[in-house]
């Protein structure tokens, strides 16, 4: 069975090109992806078997950098640097 | 370090496993047959690495050639072909 990232070979349409300057928020997330890899926090199969199984409704939803930051925070929390509580009062706090 | 199974020239076909989760190995060359062009080396396993396990001993790694019109429905005899790094364990020995 094929995962949702899977698309080599599935009917498509055109490619639609998107071609755009790095925003600063796609920046820093592209800066965090890479310093926690140079940490060794984890390593590209965990990164890639988490963006692969974020639900679809993000998957689908959501462009590439945001995936990633997706799969960032899900790492965090799942190697124990963080909690889900410590990630949603922070975010209240800076509503 | 164990033998790699195959060598160059080797006609082999893209096993079709139940893996679950992160992979290498994309839908559209399963099941597909090719030949071992060269052996790129020993690496861990990237469906073990991908959970936190070290994925040792290393597996193989052998670009594998395939002609497009082995993948692609109606592509033609242009010969044209593809090649892909393919884990070992995903590989069989095919008839010729």
């Amino acid at each position: 069975m094929r995962a949702m990232h899977d698309l080599g070979g599935q009917p498509a349409g055109p490619v639609e090109r998107d071609e755009h300057d790095p925003s600063h928020a796609e920046r820093r997330v592209d800066a965090l992806m890479a310093l926690l890899r140079a940490r060794g926090l984890f390593n590209v199969d965990e990164m890639r078997r988490t963006i692969e199984s974020l639900p679809p409704e993000i998957y689908e939803r959501h462009d590439y950098y945001e995936r990633w930051l997706y799969t960032i925070e899900r790492l965090l929390i799942e190697k124990g640097v963080l909690t889900a509580r410590e990630i949603e009062d922070r975010l209240a706090a800076d509503g | 370090m164990a033998k790699p199974a195959f060598k160059p020239g080797t006609a082999v076909r893209v096993r079709d496993l139940p893996v679950k989760g992160h992979m290498r190995t994309p839908g559209y060359i399963r099941g597909r047959r090719g030949r071992i062009e060269v052996l790129q080396g020993f690496f861990p396993n990237p469906e073990q690495l991908a959970y936190g396990a070290k994925g040792l001993p290393p597996v193989p790694l052998y670009l594998v050639r395939f002609p497009q019109s082995e993948i692609w429905p109606g592509y033609g005899s242009t010969g044209d072909s593809l090649a892909l790094d393919i884990f070992e364990h995903w590989l069989e020995p095919a008839e010729t």
